[in-house]
C-alpha cells in the first residue's frame, strides 16, 4: 500500500425509485483507495455495499436505479461522467469484479476458454492464441490443476470453489488496478472460503492490485484488509485502518458488530452479544441517524439530524453525534 | 450419443403401439359408424359392406388384422372415399400440409424471435408495446377470422395475391397468404416466449459478469444472452411442428388447400375408421420424431446435457 490514491469515491448517491417511494441505497458514501490497498466494506445485508461497488463502474440497472450525485474519480477522471465506450474500456481492464455466487456468474453455455479469451482479446489486443496462452497461465496461477485441459471445459464441469478460481483468474487476466470482490466467499464452503481469500490476497499482492472486498464477515476483514469502511443504511458510519478500528471501535454500531463476533479466547458462558432490532427500512428515510433506534447511546439530537463526520488521525472518520460535539449546529 | 439415438428410436415402437391400440378401440366406442346414414341402408347392403371391410368379424380379429397392416404401413381403404386408399390420401395430402406447415413455422420462428429480441431489449418502450400488442392479437384472433380478412383485402380488393387454392393452380404465390395466416398465432407465441426468456437471462448473474468485463452490449446480447434464451423456443418447436403440420384444418378449409388437415377432421365426423387411424398414426410419428429431433438439438445447444 502506497500513498498514491487511485480511486476516490466522493459523496456517492444511488437511489432506486420503486412503487413505495425512493430507496436511498447509497446516500453520500465517500472513501479513498490507495495503490495496492485492500479495503474492506462491511455491513448487514441491504446496507448498500454491493450497490456502492456497482455504482463505481456505473453498472446500476436503470431503471429503477439512478446515480443521483457524487463522483468516482479514478486517476482523477470521473467514471460516472464517462461515455459508455470509455467506461467499457475501464471495466474488466482497469477495474474488474468478482461476484458472490460462482455457480451462476459464469455463462453455462460458453467454454471457460471462450469467456476468458474474449476479455483478454478485448482489452489487451492479443491474438486469440496468445490470449489463450495467457488464460492458461492465469488459471495455473489461480490454482486450477491441468489448466490446458480444463480451459476447454464448460463451467458446469467445475466445482463451486474451482469456478470462483476461474472467476478470479478471469478478473485478474488484464492486470487490473482494482479488483472489486463482492462477497467472493459467501456462497462457498468454509474450508474453501479460506483458500479463496488466500488466493485473492496472494495474487493481488503479487500483481500490485488494490482490492475492495465486500463482506459481512468481520473475521474476513480482520484477516485480509488494510483499511475498513463500516456501512449502515446506505452510509459509511466509520472508516479507518483495520487494526485501529478493531482495537478501538468508535461508532456504537461498529462496537456492536465487533462485540457480536464469537471468540474462542473469551469465556463462552455468556450469551453471544447481538445488536437489538432490525436494520431500518431505507425507503424515504428521514434525516436522522438511522441507527438511533438500535443504539444504546442514543441522544435527542440523533433523532433530529444526521451527524456530521468527525475526522481523526490517519484517515479515521466516524459519523456519530458522540464525536460531532453533540449540541453544536 | 448413437446409443441414445437408437434407444429413443426403439422407444417409438411401444409408444406407437399404445397410440394405435387406444385410438383403434376409442373410435369404435363412439356412437355411429362409417355406414350410418340418416336414410337407413338396406340390411343386405349393409351386410355386404361390413363383409367387404371385414367388419363382420369379431373386434379382436379386426384389431390383429389392423396391427398387421399398420406394421406394413398399409392403412387400408377409406370407408368414405371409396376410390381411394388411406395411403393414397396421405401421400397426396401430407407433402402439401408439410410444405405449408414448414413454411409457416420458419416464418413464425424468424419473425417471432426477431420481435422477441427487439421487445426484450426495448422493454417498456414503444417497440415493446407494439410487439406485445401484436402478440396478444396473434394469440386471440382466430384463424377463421384472420384468413378471410386477408383474403378480402389482399386477395379480393387489392388483387395482390391469389385468394385460395394451391401451388398447382396459382404457382408459388399461393402459399403466401395461407402460410401467413397459419404462422400468426405461432409467431405471437414465439415472440412472447423469447421475450420472456431473454428478459430473464438479461437479469442473470452471468450477464452481469459479461458486462463487468467491459463487453459491448451487442456482444453481450448476441454471444451471451441468445444461446441460453432461445432454448425454450427450441423446446416449443417439437409440438409446434407436429401441430402446425396437421393442425392446419381451418387454413386448409378457408384457402381450399388439398392437405391432410381437412380430411382428418372430416374423417372423425364421418367415422371413417381407417382414415382416422391413418392420420392418427402419421400425426403420432411426426410428433414423436419432432420431439426426438428437438432433444438431439438440445444436446448440441446446452453443454450441460449429455446423452448416454
Amino acid at each position: 500500500m502506497t500513498d498514491e490514491v487511485i480511486l476516490q469515491v466522493k459523496d456517492l448517491k444511488t437511489y432506486f425509485t420503486v412503487d413505495e417511494g425512493v430507496v436511498k441505497a447509497v446516500d453520500g458514501v465517500s472513501f479513498d483507495l490507495h495503490k495496492g490497498e485492500t479495503l474492506g466494506i462491511v455491513g448487514e445485508s441491504g446496507c448498500g455495499k454491493s450497490v456502492t461497488n456497482l455504482s463505481i463502474i456505473n453498472m446500476i440497472p436503470s431503471p429503477p436505479g439512478k446515480i443521483v450525485g457524487g463522483k468516482v474519480l479514478f486517476h482523477d477522471k470521473d467514471l460516472l461522467a464517462m461515455s459508455p465506450s470509455e467506461i467499457r474500456h475501464i471495466r474488466g481492464n482497469k477495474i474488474s469484479m468478482i461476484f458472490q455466487d460462482p455457480m451462476t456468474s459464469l455463462n453455462p453455455f460458453l467454454k471457460v476458454s471462450t469467456q476468458m479469451v474474449e476479455t483478454i482479446v478485448l482489452h489487451q489486443g492479443l491474438s486469440k492464441a496468445a490470449a489463450k496462452e495467457k488464460a492458461i497461465e492465469m488459471l495455473k496461477l489461480a490454482g486450477i490443476p491441468a489448466p490446458e485441459k480444463r480451459i476447454d471445459q464448460y463451467p458446469h464441469q467445475f466445482s463451486g470453489g474451482m469456478r470462483q478460481r476461474v472467476m478470479i483468474a478471469m478478473s485478474l487476466s488484464c492486470n487490473p488496478e482494482i479488483l472489486i470482490a463482492d462477497e467472493p466467499t459467501s456462497a462457498l464452503d468454509v474450508t474453501i472460503q479460506a483458500q479463496i481469500l488466500e488466493l485473492i490476497q496472494e495474487l493481488t499482492t503479487r500483481l500490485g492490485t488494490a482490492v475492495i472486498l465486500i463482506t459481512h464477515s468481520l473475521g474476513v476483514v480482520a484477516g485480509t484488509c488494510d483499511t475498513l469502511c463500516v456501512m449502515y443504511a446506505g452510509r459509511v458510519v466509520e472508516r479507518g485502518i483495520t487494526d485501529e478500528v478493531f482495537a478501538e471501535p468508535k461508532h456504537p454500531y461498529t462496537q456492536g458488530l465487533i462485540h457480536s463476533v464469537p471468540r474462542l479466547d473469551r469465556d463462552n458462558t455468556d450469551r453471544l452479544f447481538s445488536i437489538q432490532g432490525q436494520p431500518p427500512n431505507v425507503i424515504d428515510l428521514p434525516d436522522c441517524c438511522p441507527f438511533y433506534p438500535r443504539c444504546e447511546k442514543a441522544m435527542d439530537i440523533c433523532k433530529k439530524k444526521y451527524p456530521k463526520i468527525a475526522h481523526f488521525d490517519q484517515g479515521r472518520a466516524v459519523s456519530c453525534w458522540l464525536y460531532s460535539g453533540g449540541k453544536d449546529e | 450419443m448413437a446409443r441414445y439415438f437408437i434407444r429413443r428410436v426403439l422407444s417409438l415402437i411401444p409408444t406407437l403401439f399404445v397410440i394405435v391400440t387406444l385410438s383403434f378401440f376409442l373410435i369404435r366406442l363412439a356412437p355411429g359408424g362409417p355406414f350410418a346414414r340418416e336414410k337407413a341402408v338396406p340390411e343386405i347392403i349393409l351386410q355386404n359392406l361390413l363383409k367387404r371391410y371385414h367388419m363382420d368379424e369379431p373386434l379382436w380379429n379386426q384389431y390383429v388384422r389392423y396391427l398387421g397392416d399398420v406394421v406394413r404401413w398399409d392403412f387400408g381403404p377409406s370407408f368414405r372415399y371409396r376410390d381411394l386408399t388411406v395411403n393414397e390420401m396421405i401421400d397426396s395430402g401430407l407433402p402439401i400440409s408439410m410444405l405449408l406447415g414448414v413454411t409457416s413455422l420458419v416464418m413464425a420462428v424468424v419473425s417471432g424471435v426477431a420481435v422477441g429480441i427487439v421487445s426484450a431489449l426495448k422493454q417498456n418502450k414503444w417497440p415493446d408495446y407494439v410487439a406485445v400488442s401484436l402478440a396478444v392479437i396473434g394469440i386471440s384472433v382466430p384463424l377463421f377470422v384472420l384468413g378471410p380478412i386477408l383474403q378480402l383485402f389482399v386477395g379480393l380488393r387489392w388483387k395482390i395475391l391469389p385468394m385460395g387454392q394451391w401451388i398447382s393452380t396459382h404457382g408459388w404465390k399461393a402459399i403466401i397468404l395461407p402460410a401467413l395466416t397459419l404462422s400468426f398465432p405461432y409467431f405471437a407465441y414465439i415472440a412472447r416466449l423469447s421475450r420472456a426468456s431473454i428478459l430473464e437471462v438479461l437479469r442473470s448473474d452471468y450477464i452481469r459478469t459479461a458486462r463487468a468485463k467491459g463487453l459491448k452490449e451487442s456482444v453481450v446480447v448476441w454471444k451471451h444472452v441468445l444461446k441460453g434464451a432461445l432454448l425454450p423456443v427450441v423446446t416449443y418447436l417439437g409440438p409446434a411442428f407436429s401441430g402446425i403440420v396437421v393442425g392446419s384444418v381451418v387454413v386448409e378449409t378457408v384457402f381450399l388447400i388439398p392437405g391432410i388437415g381437412r380430411p382428418f377432421v372430416q374423417s372423425a365426423i364421418n367415422r371413417d375408421y381407417t382414415l382416422i387411424m391413418g392420420e392418427v398414426v402419421v400425426y403420432s410419428v411426426i410428433l414423436v420424431v419432432a420431439n426426438l429431433l428437438v432433444d438431439i438439438i438440445y444436446g448440441f445447444l446446452d453443454p450441460r446435457i449429455s446423452y448416454k
